[in-house]
């Protein structure tokens, strides 16, 4: 369950990132998960609330971009999209590949007021 | 309750500790019990005593962040990079499911190559200081990090750890994570590789079930070769599935138990330190 230590992650950025500024409330936090980061999703929101507890982030939204997969063949340069990290090159079935996108794990944007 | 684990214990963070020492719990991990310090009272309530159209007039700002969420660990880990490499010691985490015998192939390796290369030893465990004192019956320098509830270790534990087992210059540090081919594949630890261990009794489709650790790993070790004959296992499925994964994987065949397979391990072990 290392969601809950993404979870809380996500909570430490957002707490360093209004230590200097004047803000009531956080209304909304933008979070960029790509299909292949590890996390899944049901599991992140089922610990969301118990991470956020009595935090800057108690009462957020949490917007969530989901970035789905690509790869690209290192063999034959074709571009393609990506379920599992595992998936081979769909033209030339090379298992060498780059990860275009789909690793992010990230803190967009907090929207405070 | 525990915001990492969920678990309701007053253990704050991880505990670490030599064998026949006092455990102390160390609060230096993630474990933001957060109590009276600050107290937000949120008291953002609006009454609306007419019926007018809900309309705040504060004004939403957005703050732009675009930070990695695991960067904290990332950074930590750079650091103990920069330590390994200071005193050129090369750091192996490994990483399997329970069981597979990450202890056994470290007590094997350690004993026959003890003489020759100093070793130390990091071990990671939920509960227990059983591996540690397996270790120490070596007479290996060892320190446990008890994790409590959590699943992986994270390379904070391993920073305060260090300075615990304080190693010295040209050894070999042996990182053993706590047993779960899932959460592991995600924090570095600083280590120079990651070695994955899987053995011939756990199913031949393990690498493609979780990927991630496989992805992540440079070397993979499958261990209980002598359990072939009495197992449904065949090897080159394992490696067919893992190649899948991680074409660069370099592979080796072991028995810890028996020795069978221990001498190219140790070669590259030698070779690569």
């Amino acid at each position: 369950m290392h969601e809950l230590s993404v979870a809380l992650g996500i909570v430490k950025i957002a707490e360093k990132a209004v230590e200097n500024i004047h803000f009531e409330r956080i209304t909304k936090i933008e979070l960029q998960i790509g299909t292949l980061s590890g996390i899944e999703l049901d599991s992140l929101n089922f610990v969301w609330d118990s991470a956020v507890k009595d935090t800057v982030l108690e009462k957020s939204i949490k917007q969530i971009e989901v970035v789905k997969a690509k790869g690209k063949c290192v063999d034959c340069d074709t571009a393609f999209d990506m379920e599992h990290i595992y998936d081979s090159c769909p033209k030339c079935h090379s298992n060498f590949k780059g990860i275009l996108k789909g690793k992010e794990l990230r803190v967009k944007a907090i929207e405070f007021i | 309750m525990c915001g990492t684990c969920g678990c309701g214990s007053d253990q704050k963070g991880p505990i670490i500790s030599k064998p026949g020492e006092h455990q102390h719990p160390i609060d230096a991990h993630h474990h933001h019990h957060h109590d009276a310090e600050h107290a937000h009272e949120h008291s953002h309530e609006h009454i609306h005593e007419s019926d007018h159209e809900h309309q705040h007039n504060h004004q939403h700002k957005v703050l732009e962040i675009e930070q990695d969420i695991l960067q904290n660990n990332q950074m930590l880990a750079a650091r103990n990079r920069g330590y390994f490499e200071a005193k050129n010691i090369f750091v192996l985490n490994l990483v399997s499911s329970p069981g597979s015998g990450k202890t056994s192939i470290l007590e094997r390796t350690l004993a026959d190559l003890k003489d020759t290369i100093s070793f130390y030893v990091i071990e990671g465990d939920q509960q227990t200081l059983n591996d540690a004192n397996r270790i120490d019956a070596l007479n290996i320098p060892v320190v446990q990090i008890n994790t409590g509830k959590g699943c992986h270790l994270e390379s904070d534990m391993v920073f305060n750890a260090l300075k615990k087992l304080d190693p010295k210059n040209n050894s070999i540090l042996m990182i053993e994570n706590v047993g779960n081919l899932v959460c592991p594949s995600m924090f570095d630890l600083g280590e120079s590789k990651r070695v994955v261990i899987i053995s011939t009794t756990e199913g031949e489709d393990k690498p493609i079930k979780y990927p991630d650790m496989f992805y992540t790993s440079d070397i993979c070790i499958i261990n209980k070769i002598d359990l072939l004959p009495y197992v449904n296992c065949n090897i080159n499925h394992i490696k067919k599935y893992a190649l899948q994964v991680n074409p660069n994987l370099v592979f080796f065949e072991v028995s810890a138990t028996k020795g069978t397979g221990m001498d190219d391990w140790y070669k590259w072990l030698v070779a690569n330190k």
